[in-house]
C-alpha cells in the first residue's frame, strides 16, 4: 500500500547534504518507506511534495473520530476484504435512531440500558442519531439537547435541512457529533458547518457515480474528515455498494477512503436484525437501526464481537483460582480451559445457579475444551499439574473436581495422576444448575 | 463522474448439486462469485433451507421449539409433512434413535422409519446420522439401500466412516455431507478420500462443523470465504457446497434457550434471532444449505434471502 523508496525519493529536493542523518536523499527515502525515518527530518522537503508524500501514504481508509471523551469512538482505518487475510480493525459503530418526533427522552434511557456482559466484557451500542422527521429546526434542536442531556454517547444528527443542522450543532457541535450528510445540493453549507465544529462529515450520494463526485467536492472545500453512504435502501445493493467502496479503497481510489454508514432501518425489528448483521459482516463502519429492544440488540452486538476478534489471537484468561460468590472449603472445584468463552460460560451459569465455587482454567492457549482436547492441550497431565500448581485442593475440605462432560473420557487417568475423585459435568455449561441441586447439594 | 466498478476475474465455479428426483428435484451451488454478489458472476440457486425432524421425540430441545411441532413429535412421518407445509425446501431426518445412549436402534429399523417419511413427502430428504461415527458406519449404508434411486443427501461421513457410507451411496445414487472440523486441508483431504471411491464431486457437500453466533461463528465464517475463494480460482477439492447445521448449533446457546436474563429481553425474537443471523451470516460467507429448526427462523431467512438476491448488477 504505501510508496515504494523510489517513489519517495522522487519527491525529495536531492541535495544530499545529509541533514537528516542520512548519506543520500535515496538512502532517506528509503528509510521513509520502511517506515524507520520521518519526514520531519528533511528541512528542505516542499510543501508540495509534503502534501503529495502524505496522501499518498495516508492509509486507505481514513481514521475517524466521532464524539469525545470516554464513548468516543474510531472507525475506519480498515486494510482487507477479508478478516483471515489480517483482521478487521474498528468494530461496527451500532447506532440506535430516534425521531425527533417521540418521546427522546423516554428512548435514550432505553439506549443507555443496552449494555451487555459478555466474555468478561462489557458491550454496548455505540451511537444515538437524532432524525429530524419533524421538519422543524427548532424541535430537531431540542431533540438533540435532550439526547445529549441524557445520555454519554455521541450523537449523530441526521437532517438535510441545513437551517436545522446549524441550530442543532449550536447546541451539540462541541461534542463532535456525526454530521449527516451533506448531499449534491446542500454540500457547500454542510461542509461549512462541520468544517466549524471539525465534527466528521457524512457525504451522501446517489449512487456509487454521484457518491464520488460529492465527495470530491467536499475535498475540494478542504475537508477530509468523512464518510460515506452511497444513497442505497435495498439490502442487495447496499452489500454490493460495500463491497465496492472497500475494494475500490483498497485499490486507493481516494474519494472511497472513508468508512461507510449504512441505515438497516426498517419496520419490521426481525427483518432489520437480519439487515443490520449483514451490513456489520460486510463493512459497513456505522449500521443505524429503530429498535432499542435488547432481544434485537443482543444478536448484533454478539456478531459485531466475533467478526471484529482478531482471527490469530482467541481471547484467552488467565490460569489461575477464580472465587465465583465467595466458595468456602465446601465450594466445588470446576475445571475448564482458559479460552475466555468457556471460562465465561462456566462462570455465568455457576453465578446463575447462585453456587459458590471454585472454577480453574488449564492454560490451553486459549482453545475451547473440545478442541483443546482434540489439540492434545487439554489432558489428564494437564490438568493434574495445575491443580498441583495452584494449589486448589489445599484450599478445600473434599477431594472432588469436577470436569466438562464433553471430555467424560478423561476421568480415569485424571483421578490416576491427580488422586481427585473425578466428577463428570454436563456436556454443556447451563447444565449446571441442576447438576448442582442433583449430584452437589444433596 | 463515473466510478471504476471493480469485479473481480474468477476462473472456476462451485459444484452443482441435485437432491431428490424429477418435479421435486432441488439444485444447490453452482456460483461463480462469492455470495451475492449478483453484478460479478452467477448465483443460479437459492439456499436449500432443510428442517430438522428427530425420528424419536428429542430429549433436549427448549419449549419455544417443541411448541412449534408439539403434536408431531413422536411421529417423524407427520412431523415431516408438517415441514413441508411449513415451506421447507427439504427435510433432514435424523436418526437419533439408532444413538447407542438412546434406543440403539439397528439399520433396518431407522431404514424403515426413512422409507416412510421419504415416501410422505414432495421435497428432498436428507438422512443424518445419529452422530457416533461407528454406529453411522453401520446404519447408513442400510438406509442409502432403503432409499435407491430416491437421490438424498446422506451425512455425515469422516475419515473413521466414510468407506461402507460412500460405497452404499454410490450405489444407491445418493450424495454425501462430509465432515471436518473447521479445517480447509482437513476438508479437502476427506473430499479426496470421497472421490478416489469413485464418488462423483457433484455428489458432495462440505459441512465444516459450524459454531453458533457467540459460540465460534467467526471460525466457521472465514473457513467458509477462504473455501469459496479455493473453489472460484480453481480448487475442485473445495468446490462443494456447503452445509450448516445451524439449528443444532443455535439452540444449544444459552440466548436461545435461557428465558429468564431480563437484560437480554424476552425469549421469542432473540432465540428465533439467534437461529436465523447464524444462517444469514453463513449464508453471506459461503454456505448453501441449512439445516435448521425453527419453522419461523426459516421464514425470516427466506424473507432476508429474497432481498439479498434481487439484482445489484450496475
Ligand atoms: C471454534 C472451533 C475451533 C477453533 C478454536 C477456537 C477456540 N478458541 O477454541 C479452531 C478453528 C482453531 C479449531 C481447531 C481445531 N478443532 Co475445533 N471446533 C471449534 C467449534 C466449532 C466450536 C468450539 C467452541 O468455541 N465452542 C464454544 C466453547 C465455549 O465450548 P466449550 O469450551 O466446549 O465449553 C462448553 C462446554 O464444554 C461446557 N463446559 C466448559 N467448561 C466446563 C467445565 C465444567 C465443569 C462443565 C461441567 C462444563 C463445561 O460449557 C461450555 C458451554 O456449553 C467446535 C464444534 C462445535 N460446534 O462445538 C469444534 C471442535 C471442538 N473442534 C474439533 C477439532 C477436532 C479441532 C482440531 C483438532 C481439528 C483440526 N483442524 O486439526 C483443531 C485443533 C486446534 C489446535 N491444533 O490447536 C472437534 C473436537 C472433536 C471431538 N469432540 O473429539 C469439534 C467438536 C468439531 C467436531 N465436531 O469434530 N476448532
Ligand atoms: S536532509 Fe533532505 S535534502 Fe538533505 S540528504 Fe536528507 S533528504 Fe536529502
Amino acid at each position: 500500500m504505501g510508496l515504494t523508496g523510489l517513489e519517495i525519493f522522487k519527491q525529495l529536493p536531492k541535495k544530499n547534504c545529509k541533514e537528516c542523518g542520512q548519506p543520500t536523499c535515496l538512502a532517506f527515502a528509503m528509510q521513509l518507506a520502511a517506515g524507520k525515518a520521518s519526514l520531519d527530518a528533511c528541512p528542505y522537503v516542499s510543501d508540495a511534495a509534503r502534501e503529495a508524500l502524505d496522501s499518498a501514504s495516508a492509509p486507505p481508509v481514513a481514521l475517524i473520530k466521532i464524539g469525545v471523551g470516554e464513548k468516543a469512538i474510531e472507525l475506519g482505518n480498515e486494510t482487507v476484504l477479508f478478516r483471515h487475510d489480517k483482521r478487521f480493525e474498528h468494530p461496527t459503530a451500532i447506532t440506535i435512531r430516534v425521531s425527533d418526533n417521540e418521546d427522546v427522552k423516554a428512548k435514550v434511557e432505553k439506549i443507555n440500558k443496552l449494555v451487555f456482559d459478555r466474555v468478561g466484557q462489557i458491550h454496548e451500542v455505540s451511537m444515538v442519531a437524532i432524525t429530524n422527521d419533524s421538519g422543524d429546526a427548532a424541535k430537531f434542536a431540542e431533540a438533540v439537547k435532550t439526547a445529549q442531556d441524557n445520555t454519554a454517547y455521541p450523537l449523530m444528527l441526521v437532517t438535510s435541512d441545513v437551517a436545522a443542522m446549524e441550530k442543532a450543532l449550536e447546541v451539540a457541535g462541541a461534542n463532535k457529533p456525526l454530521v449527516y450528510a451533506a448531499d449534491a445540493n446542500n454540500y457547500e453549507a454542510m461542509t461549512n458547518l462541520a468544517k466549524k465544529y471539525e465534527a466528521p462529515l457524512v457525504v451522501k450520494g446517489t449512487d456509487l457515480n454521484n457518491l464520488a463526485e460529492v465527495v470530491e467536492k467536499v475535498v475540494a472545500l478542504g475537508y477530509k474528515n468523512l464518510m460515506l453512504d452511497s444513497g442505497a435502501t435495498e439490502i442487495s445493493r447496499m452489500v454490493a455498494d460495500q463491497v465496492q467502496i472497500r475494494r475500490s479503497a483498497l485499490k486507493l481510489f481516494r474519494p472511497f477512503g472513508y468508512p461507510t454508514v449504512a441505515f438497516a432501518t426498517n419496520d419490521d425489528p426481525m427483518m432489520e436484525a437480519m439487515n443490520a448483521a449483514t451490513l456489520i459482516a460486510k463493512y459497513a463502519a456505522v449500521v443505524v437501526v429503530n429498535s432499542a429492544e435488547p432481544e434485537h440488540i443482543l444478536p448484533l452486538i454478539t456478531l459485531r464481537l466475533n467478526i471484529y476478534t482478531d482471527p490469530q489471537k482467541p481471547i484467552a484468561v488467565e490460569s489461575k483460582i477464580y472465587e465465583i460468590l465467595n466458595p468456602g472449603p465446601d465450594a466445588p472445584v470446576l475445571i475448564t480451559t482458559n479460552f475466555s468463552l468457556s471460562y465465561f460460560c462456566v462462570a455465568g451459569d455457576t453465578e446463575a445457579a447462585r453456587m459458590p465455587a471454585y472454577i480453574i482454567p488449564v492454560d490451553t492457549d486459549g482453545i475451547s475444551v473440545l478442541t483443546a482436547w482434540a489439540a492434545g492441550k487439554f489432558t489428564p497431565e494437564s490438568i493434574a499439574d495445575t491443580i498441583k500448581k495452584l494449589g486448589i485442593m489445599e484450599k478445600v475440605n473434599h477431594n472432588k473436581i469436577i470436569i466438562p462432560g464433553g471430555v467424560a473420557v478423561l476421568s480415569g487417568k485424571t483421578a490416576e495422576l491427580t488422586g481427585c475423585e473425578v466428577i463428570v459435568g454436563p456436556r454443556e455449561s447451563a447444565g449446571l444448575p441442576s447438576f448442582f441441586k442433583q449430584r452437589w447439594n444433596k | 463522474m463515473a466510478v471504476n466498478i471493480v469485479k473481480e476475474r474468477w476462473t472456476s465455479k462451485v459444484a452443482e448439486l441435485t437432491i431428490g428426483t424429477g418435479p421435486n428435484a432441488v439444485k444447490v451451488g453452482g456460483e461463480t462469485t462469492l455470495p451475492y454478489l449478483q453484478f460479478e458472476g452467477e448465483l443460479p440457486n437459492k439456499s436449500l433451507v432443510a428442517l430438522e425432524v428427530f425420528d424419536m421425540a428429542p430429549q433436549d430441545w427448549p419449549e419455544l421449539l417443541t411448541s412449534a411441532f408439539a403434536d408431531v413429535l413422536n411421529d417423524p412421518v407427520a412431523w415431516a409433512k408438517k415441514c413441508v407445509e411449513l415451506g421447507a425446501g427439504a427435510v433432514a431426518l435424523r436418526l437419533m434413535s439408532a444413538h447407542p445412549d438412546w434406543k440403539n436402534a439397528s439399520g433396518e429399523e431407522v431404514a424403515k422409519t426413512a422409507k416412510a417419511v421419504a415416501d410422505a413427502i414432495d421435497v428432498p430428504l436428507i438422512v443424518i446420522g445419529c452422530g457416533v461415527e461407528e454406529k453411522d458406519g453401520e446404519i447408513l449404508p442400510v438406509v442409502a439401500d432403503a432409499l435407491s434411486g430416491k437421490a438424498c443427501l446422506i451425512g455425515c461421513v469422516t475419515p473413521e466412516n466414510y468407506k461402507t457410507i460412500t460405497a452404499a451411496a454410490i450405489g444407491a445414487g445418493h450424495s454425501l455431507i462430509a465432515s471436518s472440523p473447521l479445517d480447509i486441508n482437513l476438508a479437502k483431504q476427506l473430499n479426496i478420500l470421497l472421490n478416489e471411491m469413485a464418488m462423483p464431486l457433484d455428489r458432495i457437500a462440505i459441512d465444516p462443523l459450524v459454531g453458533a453466533l457467540g459460540y465460534g461463528i467467526e471460525y466457521a465464517y472465514s473457513i467458509m470465504e477462504r473455501a469459496r475463494m479455493g473453489a472460484l480460482t480453481g480448487d475442485k477439492m473445495l468446490a462443494m457446497p456447503i452445509c450448516s447445521f445451524v439449528g443444532q448449533e443455535a439452540w444449544k446457546s444459552k440466548e436461545a434457550k435461557d428465558p429468564d436474563v431480563a437484560e437480554w429481553g424476552p425469549i421469542h425474537d432473540r432465540a428465533i434471532l439467534w437461529e436465523a443471523i447464524t444462517a444469514s451470516t453463513f449464508a453471506v460467507a459461503g454456505s448453501s444449505i441449512m439445516i435448521m429448526r425453527h419453522p419461523e427462523a426459516m421464514k425470516l431467512f427466506y424473507a432476508w434471502e429474497n432481498e439479498m438476491r434481487k439484482s445489484n448488477a450496475y
